[in-house]
């Protein structure tokens, strides 16, 4: 076993690891290239980030590309990422002939991985029009949606439903995601990596020394969001949430995020977060850079209080993050937020900057069940959430493309010798 | 271990071969925004769409539902708030039923019993549709082998819990008498281990995780190894 599955092996247990390896003995030198907009911002180059070494120790020849566009692109991709979350955006013939342009001159850099690949990954739409260009493509081709698609915006999934339907599977998050589509569309939700800067375990002084440049008060109790500064995640509604709790308990906000080389509206958007804010010292807003993991993961344990009050919600790997931490999570009640944060269990689900603010004041106030829920919710994202159970349901979904969509599938070691008798 | 030096007893029984598993959930598309929709979504659901939302939450994640032993009469009091028909619908045992027909048939009548009582139809809220799911098993030979009831004591505490869930949960669905691996193979062994392959039998998986239901596993086989 590598040091890597070895490492691993202590958080999740030899018996994780054991089952793991067996599902990738058939996989073993399977070329598999995941592609992507970006490679660093948002949660999806942070899965990859750890993911392809992982699929590496196990014997899978894995391989990571980011397509590359310019702004009319990246435009027309984050209009799609709204339209999908139920935006009504009017999306131009011209951002249209931009997005669909950007993907065939990507074509030459990418072909010689993508025309021989065993498994191609597409994630989400940004990449998802070079299918167009591979009409001979030997492998199978997931198209792998990171977004809450539950509601999308009709004549914009119209649009990319022609293109996604070219492949031959796809992921979603959740069932509630799932689209009209004539193929196969298998669930997995993502999951965090317990070994990164971002979830490793820190000490007390770690912590502390990672937040002393910040100077945050250290008298008052920290309130805490981590997301881009992006209108979904609704950074205004928190802000106006910690601010009627912060009448009756006192509290700082922490508004923590940063940008994503595929996202052109986080400025403007963090500049209405700027005013709304208005300079209240109780109010900090954190523009990081994409590297700052363990600023993040001191933030997060450093905290009372984790929020991720969404309006929509792909899955919400912070909110993964902040239970790993044994943090409760005060949710938006939207997507993948639902499969995390269970009411009065690990957190609680809100609608509303008064529902946040009340949810805020009981946490706070109630040390031993903010604890207990916070136990919960770790043991919770220790048995779900963890990146071994990802890679799992991966190479459970590359076999069963593979062999087919009977009931059962038996995968037989045996006959290659590898018995062992007690 | 040298577990041939500690039974004496002549062993009749093939090697116990440890397998695990695990699900690939898949979305069916069949969703259900109201009671009828659920009773038609159960006419049309293939049976390993019926199969995984009583079986699928131990290998899935899901917060653990203690109340429930199924999705079905979760969603109902959940969603639709139907208390009445979330008792009788977690009363329907599949262990009780020779085939999914037959099973699916029993789901469909208590729903349709619940909606002759009275014209209004209980809707749930926009957000809270349930969403028919069906799962493939992928069944994994772990190399390992049992070859008597004293070594099964000892390695049953260290099984994998997809290990727990094929022999113990899926075996239900595959063996005659809706019976588990584990009393299947004491079968071989004689009467001296009856009375284990009875408390096996005995054990309730519906309200337990994976890895209490090996610890429950795991004391029985243990207590009846003392006694042999």
């Amino acid at each position: 076993m590598s040091q890597l599955l070895t490492d691993y092996t202590r958080v999740v247990g030899l018996e994780q690891m054991n089952a793991l390896e067996q599902l990738a003995e058939p996989m073993r030198g399977a070329k598999v290239v995941h592609v992507n907009s970006t490679r660093e911002g948002g949660g999806v180059a942070e899965i990859l980030h750890k993911f392809l070494p992982f699929q590496r120790a196990l014997g899978l020849d894995a391989h990571w590309e980011v397509i590359e566009g310019e702004g009319p692109f990246y435009q027309c991709t984050k209009s799609f990422h709204n339209a999908l979350q139920g935006e009504r955006v009017a999306i131009s013939e011209d951002q249209l002939a931009a997005y669909e342009e950007t993907n065939r001159r990507n074509v030459d850099r990418l072909a010689p991985l993508l025309a021989d690949a065993d498994f191609v990954i597409m994630h989400d739409p940004q990449p998802a029009a070079l299918i167009h260009s591979f009409p001979d493509r030997k492998g199978k081709w997931i198209w792998r949606c990171h977004i809450d698609v539950s509601q999308p915006h009709r004549p914009v999934w119209k649009y990319l439903q022609k293109i996604v339907s070219l492949y031959d599977a796809s992921i979603f998050s959740l069932p509630e995601f799932a689209q009209p589509l004539p193929h196969p569309q298998f669930l997995a939700p993502p999951s965090i990596d317990p070994l990164s800067d971002k979830n490793c375990e820190l000490t007390e002084d770690e912590v502390a020394s990672e937040l002393e440049p910040l100077n945050l008060d250290p008298e008052l109790p920290i309130v805490l969001q981590v997301s881009r500064f992006d209108r979904f995640k609704d950074p205004v509604g928190v802000i106006e949430a910690a601010r009627i709790a912060g009448r009756m308990t006192p509290l700082q906000l922490v508004l923590a995020g940063g940008g994503a080389n595929d996202d052109p509206e986080g400025e403007a958007m963090l500049r209405d977060v700027q005013a709304a804010a208005g300079g209240d010292p109780n109010i900090r807003i954190l523009l990081l850079p994409s590297d700052a993991h363990r600023t993040i993961n001191a933030l997060q344990r450093a905290a009372t209080v984790v929020m991720q009050k969404s309006l929509r919600e792909g899955f919400g790997l912070t909110v993964t993050e902040a239970m790993w931490k044994g943090k409760p999570v005060i949710g938006g009640d939207t997507g993948g937020i639902r499969l995390q944060v269970v009411n009065h269990h690990t957190g609680f689900l809100v609608r509303t900057p008064e529902g946040a603010a009340l949810r805020t004041r009981y946490l706070l106030h109630n040390r031993d069940r903010r604890e207990e829920m916070g136990v919960t919710a770790k043991n919770f994202v220790h048995d779900n959430f963890l990146l071994p159970r990802l890679v799992q349901d991966h190479l459970s979904i590359m076999i069963r493309l593979l062999k087919g969509d009977e009931d059962r599938i038996e995968l037989s070691a045996w006959e290659n010798g590898r018995q062992t008798v007690c | 271990m040298n577990i041939k030096e500690a039974s004496s007893e002549a062993i009749s029984a093939d090697p116990f071969r440890v397998r695990d598993c695990t699900l690939v959930a898949q979305a069916t598309g069949i969703r259900a925004q109201n009671l009828r929709e659920l009773r038609n979504g159960l006419m049309h659901a293939a049976p390993s769409s019926i199969y995984h939302h009583f079986w699928g939450r131990f290998l899935r994640a899901q917060f653990d539902e203690p109340e429930y032993n199924n999705d079905f009469a979760s969603w109902v009091y959940h969603a639709l708030n139907e208390r009445a028909l979330a008792e009788r619908l977690s009363a329907v045992n599949p262990a009780n039923f020779g085939d999914f027909a037959s099973l699916r048939g029993e789901l469909v009548e208590v729903i349709e019993s619940r909606l002759d009582l009275d014209d209004h139809v209980p809707w749930a809220r926009g957000d809270q549709q349930f969403q028919f799911i069906q799962s493939q098993i992928i069944v994994l030979e772990t190399g390992f082998s049992l070859e008597d009831p004293l070594s099964m004591a000892a390695a049953m505490g260290v099984m994998a819990p997809g290990s727990i869930y094929y022999h113990f949960i899926d075996a239900r669905r595959r063996t005659p008498g809706h019976d588990n691996d584990f009393s299947r193979w004491l079968t071989g062994f004689g009467a001296k281990w009856e009375t284990a392959r009875e408390a096996l039998r005995a054990i309730d998986p519906y309200f337990s995780s994976l890895a209490e239901l090996r610890e429950g596993l795991t004391d029985v086989m243990h207590r009846f190894a003392k006694e042999n």
